[in-house]
């Protein structure tokens, strides 16, 4: 998953054409009064000639997504990540109360327009770092959330102050294109060009600094925002160096310390930093991450998950490394003994090592180097290691001459690259692919990665490291053991389904699996496994009390001997999953079914149908069998879905000028701007998911393919006003929608081939051809929402700001239903739900027999 | 005559308002109701999981333990009203107090008695400590975090334990000079079982983990040290949950 797949994305980019047509259809007529705060001296001429703050909404527009993703940073380092998505994703909110807050008092806001667009904009820049440090101050804890309902009172006090920042910025924009209607497509273009270069440039300021400080940087943004208002408005402002002072003195006061994130006290940083003498030696930012390096001189960390009881050698001095404050992992001191490294040799990990004699091994997930070291100690000649975060890489070399240089001696090559885009371009093959314990023990158990996409476990996915075995060779997989066996059995099916996928003979004589008392490894042979391997593996494991829980001719009373449990359940699963793999997997009470590119959730083994039974052992020691993380997408669903549903129809309810039009128009517009709001979502989250294969860099992939939706889908609603001039809007509609549809159809069985045809090439084509693909898709994806706001304004101008908060609604809805369409059913259902979306939204289309146009 | 049973009477009364002066001054009689409902629930809980625990009732001496050790001396005073609730509190210091029904089966599965010393890794509030110490002989209990460490020594202290040794420091390497030891509970985080504590384990002895983090016991390990000084462990799952369904 990816910082912008994370979180719902910034509405006014992501809802092409609303804020064009918004501004060029209203008919309310807005004008200053010229009195209160900031005064202007403009004359009705020059009113009529004024040019709207094109720069000053570009700098909001940007400094609202930066905002967005830098909050997601935050709270991710603050609480976990599946917290910080639902308190972003609830924030977003903010836009659609906009809608709601305009559709009420639309009269009002255009009569002194320039002190309350500037009002807004600032409100928006003090808002930010103020509401992020109020919001701080609140003592949340996420971990007890299931065991205290005190705990969500306190989570709802946090909404409101994150809403805050976005309603104002919404707000603003959306004052600025009532006030300078018929110039929306200049205002369009520059909150899209605002967007992007938002999204792009926080990314840099995230490498830059760290997120406390660069939250700094989004206020500074936001007062610049407003001083280049008043400047393009021309409005002689007495007191614009007040504003300037008051945010500069904004900026001081929360200089110092407070903007530090408050690390939840249950991550593992905040515990590791009460300890006595460790310190923070040294962080780094990254959008991946935010990485603090530990010292601790006095208690050593000595960190060697797995470690044979039988073994006796205790870890070196080490360096803790700890990513966004949790899931730590170590850099080892080494000096060139590698008996001072030998526990190494008694974890799990190590039996591949053993078999044969392994000269060229991948390390998949280098970390702070322990699958390095490992591979080292049992003399493997040549080394590829693979990680996907340079900081981790720079913090591991510049600590070279603690960790013995193990990343740069000789004939060990450290890549920086995510593992499946580096097996798809290389051409070797290896004795060994090792893929290293990636995620903590503790945040796996809890089923804190659920929503998290991974390419790495799929079958396809093994089916590509297998390929680049070479003959003879293993691909070794270790996962935390957890009890009900999840990952191991998931592990076992999808090696199964990869095999058969190959169409190798006798999957079931290739496979291999161990556990220890805390972790297990997954062994696939490139080749049968021998009898003289299995002697091996006997040995490997009875010398270290493993347990054997698979291997070609296992007998039951072989397995479960050293680590007991109630029952042989790693035997009897694998067993099971030979034997009647589809209706075992069926009846499993924990998802066993292998994950696939398609629906890539390696992580989630919540079945809704064991909920009820896990939610009565709650009190009984089964809370941590609830996976919290799905659990949370529901909930943020259900309250996205709740305040929506206020949010629609307030206005209704409260607004007194909306006309009394019969129910179908109100039907059809709810329907039309809801079902579009959830298609482009849909589309976008799918496509961004798809295009991550082919780029392969999470990073890239989510920045260009959001750039790239955001710059198209505009363009095509910028064309939408020359097309309507000599088309009806129904006729460019339904060509809009028709094309939309067959393209979306046409790439689910095409995208995979087209991918495959240009895999081998540099980084920039397949740039390229990623955006030449989402191109025509967005372009047509922008064209509904201005169609409808443009008939909409002829017939019923005061109903828009209304449409604008169910499109808004629509869009934090989507993100979350999104995500559960995917965890369950695939993106390629994500995809074919949102073709539905858009074809039942071309019927909903307010005609002129609704509306009385 | 009326007089003397007047007498009696006033003086029952005045017995009867002492006792419960005398209780409520001990902080005990808000929770009475309440620690009833959490035994009853730990004892039901116990039952439904026997099928893990092997067992489906606790021992005696673990249950008069839980139902001595006042469980809200060990909490915030914010917190006291929730002392009794069958689940975990936390203590600061991003430290918890375990759920009384883990704590319960902890004690237990350590199967210790009179006359026994018990190493425990990760003091914490002192609770676990002091349920140990009204069944054992000896415990000693090693604390990372300063604050956590002095707060425990003296809330126990002040309870009367003095069968509670408390020392500061790294539990890496256990206590050697006070060891060896009938059962070592590990309760601080550890990426392995070090070497040190299973060398200060008696032969028959039992090392208990329980895994997960705040707020959650995933499972608990158990390591079994034989007579013969081999290692098995055991990983039981706190809850009554059988995962496959049917044949297989």
């Amino acid at each position: 998953m990816t910082p912008h797949t994370q979180s719902a994305p910034c509405l006014s980019a992501l809802l092409p054409g609303r804020p064009a047509t918004f501004g060029a259809t209203v008919n309310s007529v807005g004008g200053d009064n010229n009195g209160g705060l900031l005064e202007s001296c403009e004359s009705p001429q020059d009113q009529a000639q004024q040019r709207p703050p094109l720069i000053a909404i570009a700098l909001v527009s940007a400094t609202a997504l930066a905002y967005e993703i830098l909050l997601m940073r935050l709270f991710s380092i603050i609480q976990w990540h599946h917290f910080a998505y639902m308190i972003i994703s609830l924030a977003l909110l903010g836009y659609g109360i906009s809608g709601t807050f305009v559709a009420i008092f639309h009269e009002k806001l255009l009569a002194s327009f320039q002190r309350k667009y500037l009002s807004c904009i600032l409100l928006f820049a003090v808002s930010t770092s103020t509401c992020y440090l109020l919001a701080q101050r609140i003592q949340f804890n996420a971990l007890e959330i299931l065991w205290d309902i005190g705990q969500l009172g306190r989570l709802l006090l946090i909404y409101p102050l994150l809403v805050l920042p976005f309603f104002f910025a919404a707000s603003s924009m959306a004052m600025a294109l009532l006030r300078f209607r018929g110039q929306s497509a200049g205002i369009y273009g520059a909150d899209l060009i605002g967007a992007g270069c938002g999204s792009i440039g926080v990314i840099a300021l995230l490498y830059l600094m760290l997120p406390s400080s660069a939250l700094l940087v989004i206020v500074a943004m936001g007062a610049t925002a407003a001083a280049v208002a008043l400047i393009e408005l021309k409005m002689k402002s007495v007191v614009l160096p007040l504003f300037i002072l008051l945010i500069l003195l904004v900026l001081i006061l929360q200089a110092n310390q407070q903007l530090l994130p408050n690390i939840s006290p249950y991550k593992g940083l905040a515990q590791a930093l009460r300890i006595q003498g460790t310190r923070i030696a040294e962080q780094k930012s990254s959008p991946l991450g935010l990485i603090s390096v530990v010292e601790s001189p006095v208690i050593p960390w000595r960190y060697a998950p797995g470690v044979s009881l039988n073994s006796t050698v205790e870890p070196p001095e080490q360096l803790a490394l700890f990513t966004d404050a949790d899931s730590m992992t170590a850099i080892t001191r080494f000096d060139g003994d590698y008996s001072k490294v030998a526990y190494l040799d008694q974890q799990t990990s190590a039996l591949a090592y053993h078999l044969r004699q392994i000269d060229k091994a991948l390390i998949v997930g280098v970390g702070g180097g322990s699958g390095i070291l490992q591979a080292g100690l049992h003399h493997v000649g040549q080394i590829e290691g693979l990680e996907l975060n340079p900081q981790v890489v720079a913090i591991g070399k510049s600590h070279g001459e603690f960790s013995g240089n193990i990343f740069e001696r000789p004939g060990t090559t450290i890549h920086t690259t995510e593992a499946r885009g580096f097996i798809s371009q290389s051409k070797e093959s290896f004795d060994l692919i090792q893929i290293e314990l990636l995620d903590s023990f503790n945040a796996s158990s809890a089923g804190l990665y659920a929503l998290h996409e991974s390419y790495l476990y799929t079958v396809e996915a093994l089916q590509a490291y297998l390929k680049h075995l070479s003959v003879g060779g293993y691909l070794s997989i270790s996962r935390w053991v957890k009890v009900p066996p999840r990952d191991s059995l998931k592990l076992f099916a999808t090696a199964l389904d990869s095999l058969k996928r190959l169409g190798v003979e006798s999957p079931e004589k290739r496979l291999l699996l161990i556990r220890g008392w805390q972790t297990s490894t997954l062994l696939i042979k490139n080749g049968l496994i021998a009898a003289g391997e299995i002697e091996i593996l006997k040995t490997f494991c009875r010398q270290r009390s493993f347990d054997l829980a698979y291997y070609p001719g296992i007998k039951a009373e072989e397995a479960n001997r050293y680590n007991l449990l109630r029952e042989p359940y790693f035997y009897q699963g694998t067993q099971a999953l030979l034997s009647e793999h589809a209706d075992f997997v069926r009846r499993y009470k924990f998802n066993i079914a292998p994950a696939t590119d398609d629906r890539p959730y390696f992580f989630h083994f919540l079945k809704p149908a064991t909920i009820p039974e896990l939610i009565d052992l709650r009190d009984k020691g089964g809370l941590p069998l609830l996976e919290q993380s799905y659990l949370i997408l529901v909930a943020t669903l259900f309250q996205a879905s709740v305040a929506s549903v206020f949010l629609i129809l307030l206005p209704l309810k409260f607004a007194k000028h909306l006309p009394g039009r019969q129910r179908a128009l109100y039907r059809k517009i709810f329907l039309y701007f809801f079902l579009i709001g959830l298609g482009f979502m849909f589309l976008e989250i799918s496509f961004m998911q798809k295009f991550l294969l082919f780029l392969h860099h999470p990073l890239f992939a989510a920045s260009l393919v959001l750039t790239a939706f955001l710059v198209f889908a505009g363009l095509g609603s910028a064309c939408t006003k020359n097309l309507s001039r000599n088309w009806l809007p129904e006729k460019v509609l339904g060509w809009a929608l028709c094309l939309l549809i067959t393209m979306s159809a046409g790439y689910i069985p095409l995208l995979d081939r087209i991918f495959a045809l240009f895999l081998g090439q540099t980084i920039l084509v397949k740039m390229l051809i990623s955006i030449v693909m989402i191109a025509p898709l967005a372009f047509c994806m922008g064209m509904p929402f201005p169609l409808a706001l443009d008939r909409l304004g002829k017939a019923a101008p005061e109903l828009i700001p209304w449409a604008w908060g169910v499109n808004g609604c629509a869009s934090v809805i989507s993100a979350v239903l999104a995500m559960l369409f995917a965890i369950n059913f695939g993106f390629t259902m994500v995809i074919l739900m949102a073709m539905l979306f858009y074809g039942v939204a071309f019927f909903s289309f307010p005609n002129c027999a609704d509306s009385g146009c | 005559m009326l007089f003397l049973r007047h007498s009696y009477l006033a003086l029952l009364l005045a017995l009867s308002f002492s006792l419960t002066v005398q209780t409520w001054a001990n902080g005990e009689e808000p929770y009475i109701a309440a620690r009833k409902e959490l035994f009853r629930q730990i004892e039901k809980n116990v039952r439904e999981t026997s099928y893990y625990l092997n067992k489906s009732e606790l021992d005696p001496q673990v249950l008069a333990a839980l139902q001595k050790v006042p469980r809200h001396e060990f909490v915030d005073n914010a917190l006291k009203n929730l002392a009794y609730e069958n689940r975990p509190l936390p203590i600061g210091h991003g430290q918890t107090i375990s759920q009384p029904f883990i704590v319960a089966i902890m004690t237990d599965l350590l199967s210790v008695g009179k006359g026994d010393r018990v190493l425990e890794i990760g003091t914490g509030s002192g609770y676990q400590a002091a349920i140990l110490a009204e069944i054992v002989g000896e415990v000693y209990s090693i604390e990372i975090i300063e604050e956590l460490g002095k707060s425990a020594q003296e809330r126990l202290q002040r309870l009367g334990y003095t069968n509670i040794h408390l020392r500061l420091g790294d539990g890496y390497y256990g206590w050697q000079e006070r060891g060896p030891f009938d059962a070592i509970i590990v309760t601080a985080a550890a990426s392995h079982i070090p070497a040190p504590l299973i060398s200060q384990l008696k032969p028959g002895g039992k090392i208990i983990i329980p895994v997960g983090g705040p707020f959650m016991a995933q499972q608990l390990v158990v390591v079994d040290k034989d007579v013969n000084g081999s290692l098995t462990t055991r990983q039981l799952l706190p809850v009554m949950f059988v995962p496959l369904t049917g044949k297989h």
